[in-house]
C-alpha cells in the first residue's frame, strides 16, 4: 500500500513527461482496438455479405459437387429430391446448376461456369431478375469483372459452349442482359448466369441441380440421400482465412508501435533509476528492503501502463464508437483481396477485445518496468548515498 | 554475544578494492559507545569516518572484524533483519538532506511510521510533535522544492527523530548549511538528545559541530588516532572539544 501510494505520487509528480508516456502507450493501445476492431468489423461484414450474396442460410450439395474441383462438375448434377423442391416451391431455396462450359469473346476461348438460377429466386441478393427469359434471346447475366477480363459489355452476343450428358458438344449464343458491378468474386470471375430453366434445356438435365442454397433463418432439414448439407460456417471458413491472413500486415505496425510505447517506459524507468540512486539509498536508509524499492519501481511503470488505458479509454472509446457508427471508407485496393465488405467498413469491437488488450499491455508494461529493475538489485545502498552507481 | 553496549565494534576493517589495488577505509577500529552519548568521529575527509557510520548503520558489512549495534551482530544480519533494524531503531541523517522530493514536510517525517505500521491515530500526533521539535510544524504543508537548506535538515531531524530510534546517525549534517542554520540544528539535536535519551554518532571535519560533542574521536587513515571526552557547552570540567 505505501510503495503503491509513493509509486502514484512519484509518477503524477514528474508531471508532463509521465503523461507523455502514457500517452504514446495509450495510443498503441487504442490503434491496436480499432485494428482489430476493423479487422473483425471486416471479417463481419464479409461474412454478411457473402451470406447474402452467395451463401445464404447454408447449402445443399449434390454428393459429387466440388467447388474447387471443376473436373467434377460433368457428374455433380442430380434431379431436385422432393424435399428439396418443396423449400424451392416454397421460396426459402433457389436451385442452381453448375456446368462447364466455354465462351469465345474476340475469338479466344475461355473456360467458365455456366450457372443455372431461378431469375425470380428470392433467397439470393444480386440481380438475377435481369435475366428473366423472355422468348427473345438467352439472357445472360455476367460480373463486372468478368465482363473487362472478358472485354463483354451489355448488349453483346456471346457464343457458348458446354458439354451435354453424352459427351457431345453443343452450342448456343447468349446475349448479355446485364453486367452487375459486385466485389464477390466468386460470382463473377469466368461465370455466366442464366435462367435455370433455360439451362437445364440446354444441357437436357431437366429437373436438375448441382446445390440448393437455403433462405437464411430457414431452419436447415436433414440432407436427402445423395446431397450434403454444408452450414453457413463451412461455407465461410476460406473467407475468414482470408480475413486473418490480410490482418497480419497490420499487426507489424502495431508491433512496431507498441515497441515503441514500451521502449518509452524502459528508457523512462533506466534514467529514473540513475537520476534517483541517492533516493534509493536513502529508503533503504529509512527500512525499504531492496525488494521494496524494486517493487516501486515496478509499480511506477506498471502505472504508465494503468494511466494510459485510462487515458486511452478517455479519448479512445468516443473515437472508436464514432468510428464503429459512421465507417471507414473501404480501401483502395480491398476489391482485390476477394472479400466483399460493401462501401464502408464499420469496425467492430467486442468486450472482450478491449478488455484483452488493456490486460495485454498492463502485463507488457509491468514486465518493461521490471527488466530495468535489475539494476538495483546490484545497487549498494552506500553507493547510492553518495550518488555513485555500483 | 549480547552486550550492554549500544555499539562495539572489535578490530573492524573495510576494505574497497580500487581498480587493481585496495584501499582500507577502517583499519582494525575498535570503539565502543554508550546509551545517551552525543560523539562524533572527526578527521580529514577520506579517513573512513562514512564508512564507520555505513557499518553500524547496517547499509553496509565490515571486511573483518566485527560491530555490534543494538545488540545485533551487524555481519550476521539479513537483507531483511537489516532493514527493519533500520526502520526500527536507527535514524540516519545526511548532508544531502535527502527528503522524497515528491512528499511534503509532513508526509516525508510520517514515511518511517508507515513503514512501520503505526495506526493513523498515533501517527498524526507523532509526525506533529517531531516537526515541533525542529521548529517547523507550520511548514508542514510544504515540499522539500519550497524548503531552505536548514528547514530542509530539520525535517530531516524530525523524519530521523520521529519513531523516538535509540540510535541516530549523522554524516556531515552541517556540511551544506550555514553557520546559523548549523548553530540552530545542532541544539536541536542536543535537545533531542537531552530529552528523549537518544545517542547520536556523528561524521564530522566541521569545528562548529565538534564544539557541541561530548566525545570525540579522531580517525586518520582508517584508524583511531584519538578518542578524548570533552566538555558540554556550558559544563564545568573538563576542555571542550
Ligand atoms: N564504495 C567505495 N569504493 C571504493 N572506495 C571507497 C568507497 N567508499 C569509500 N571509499 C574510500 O575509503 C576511504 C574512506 O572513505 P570515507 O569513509 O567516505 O571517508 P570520510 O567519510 O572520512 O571522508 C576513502 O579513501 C574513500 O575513497
Ligand atoms: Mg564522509
Amino acid at each position: 500500500m505505501l510503495t503503491l501510494r509513493l509509486a502514484l505520487r512519484n509518477v503524477l509528480g514528474t508531471g508532463i513527461r509521465a503523461w507523455l508516456n502514457a500517452l504514446i502507450i495509450s495510443l498503441a493501445l487504442v490503434v491496436a482496438t480499432w485494428n482489430q476492431g476493423l479487422v473483425s468489423g471486416m471479417d463481419e461484414q464479409a461474412a454478411q455479405a457473402a451470406q447474402a450474396i452467395e451463401f445464404g442460410g447454408g447449402q445443399y450439395w449434390q454428393e459429387k459437387y466440388d467447388p474447387f474441383d471443376p473436373l467434377t462438375l460433368d457428374e455433380a448434377h442430380a434431379p431436385l429430391p422432393p424435399a428439396l423442391q418443396a423449400l424451392v416451391d416454397d421460396g426459402r431455396a433457389a436451385a442452381v446448376l453448375v456446368l462447364q462450359g466455354s465462351i469465345y469473346p474476340r475469338g479466344r476461348m475461355r473456360s467458365i461456369l455456366l450457372k443455372g438460377i431461378d431469375p425470380g429466386q428470392p433467397i439470393l441478393d444480386f440481380p438475377t431478375a435481369k435475366i428473366t427469359a423472355d422468348g427473345g434471346e438467352l439472357p445472360a447475366l455476367i460480373g463486372g469483372r468478368f465482363a473487362k477480363a472478358a472485354g463483354l459489355a451489355r448488349g453483346d452476343s456471346v457464343t457458348l459452349r458446354w458439354r451435354e450428358p453424352g459427351g457431345a458438344f453443343n452450342a448456343q449464343d447468349a446475349a448479355v442482359a446485364h453486367v452487375m458491378s459486385t466485389t464477390v468474386a466468386s460470382i463473377d470471375s469466368n461465370q455466366v448466369w442464366l435462367p435455370l430453366a433455360k439451362l437445364q434445356e440446354m444441357a437436357r438435365l431437366p429437373g436438375e441441380a448441382t446445390l440448393v442454397v437455403l433462405a437464411r433463418g430457414t431452419p436447415p432439414p436433414p440432407a436427402p440421400p445423395g446431397w450434403t448439407f454444408r452450414d453457413a460456417d463451412y461455407l465461410l471458413r476460406d473467407l475468414r482465412e482470408l480475413v486473418k491472413a490480410k490482418s497480419y500486415g497490420r499487426t507489424i505496425f502495431l508491433v512496431i508501435f507498441l515497441s515503441l510505447g514500451m521502449l518509452a517506459i524502459f528508457d523512462t524507468q533506466v534514467l529514473a533509476i540513475f537520476r534517483r540512486r541517492r533516493e534509493i539509498g536513502t529508503l533503504v536508509a529509512l527500512g525499504f528492503t531492496r525488494g521494496q524499492v524494486i517493487r516501486l519501481f515496478t509499480l511506477e511503470g506498471a502505472l504508465y501502463g494503468f494511466l494510459a488505458v485510462i487515458l486511452g479509454a478517455l479519448y479512445g472509446l468516443p473515437l472508436l464508437w464514432l468510428q464503429a457508427r459512421a465507417g471507414f471508407p473501404v480501401p483502395t485496393g480491398t476489391e482485390d483481396m476477394g472479400i466483399s465488405i460493401g462501401e464502408r467498413i464499420y469496425p467492430a469491437y467486442s468486450a472482450g477485445l478491449i478488455l484483452g488488450i488493456v490486460l495485454v499491455s498492463l502485463l507488457v508494461t509491468t514486465v518493461v518496468s521490471l527488466l530495468p529493475t535489475r539494476r538495483i538489485a546490484r545497487l549498494k545502498p552506500t553507493d547510492a548515498l553518495r550518488g555513485r552507481m555500483s | 554475544m549480547a552486550d550492554e553496549k549500544l555499539i562495539r565494534t572489535e578490530n573492524l576493517v573495510k576494505i574497497f578494492p580500487m581498480g587493481s589495488s585496495k584501499v582500507t577505509a577502517l583499519n582494525r577500529v575498535t570503539l565502543s559507545f554508550q546509551a545517551g552519548e552525543f560523539a562524533g568521529l572527526v578527521g580529514p575527509s577520506g579517513s573512513g569516518k562514512t564508512t564507520f557510520l555505513n557499518i553500524v548503520g547496517t547499509l553496509d558489512a565490515p571486511s573483518s572484524g566485527s560491530a555490534f549495534v543494538l545488540g545485533r551482530t551487524v555481519e550476521g544480519l539479513s537483507h531483511r533483519e537489516a532493514a527493519w533494524l533500520r526502520n526500527r531503531s536507527i535514524g540516519f541523517i545526511f548532508q544531502t538532506f535527502n527528503l522524497l522530493p515528491v512528499y511534503t514536510a509532513y508526509e516525508n517525517v510520517e514515511f518511517p511510521l508507515l513503514l512501520l505500521k503505526t495506526p493513523a491515530a498515533q501517527r498524526r500526533k507523532m509526525v506533529m510533535d517531531a516537526l515541533d521539535w525542529v521548529g517547523l510544524a507550520d511548514r508542514a504543508r510544504s515540499r522539500p522544492a519550497q524548503l531552505s537548506g536548514g528547514e530542509s535538515q530539520r525535517v530531516a531531524i524530525a523524519r530521523a527523530m520521529v519513531k523516538k530510534p535509540p540510535l541516530l546517525l549523522a554524516d556531515e549534517p552541517t556540511a551544506n548549511l550555514d553557520a546559523e542554520n548549523s548553530h540552530h540544528i545542532l541544539q536541536t539535536m542536543e535537545k533531542l538528545n537531552r530529552q528523549l535519551a537518544t545517542s547520536f554518532l556523528f561524521a564530522t571535519h566541521d569545528e562548529k559541530v565538534i564544539g557541541y560533542l561530548r566525545r570525540k574521536i579522531t580517525l586518520v587513515d582508517g584508524r583511531v588516532a584519538g578518542d578524548e571526552n570533552c566538555r558540554a557547552r556550558g559544563a564545568e570540567g573538563t576542555e571542550p572539544c
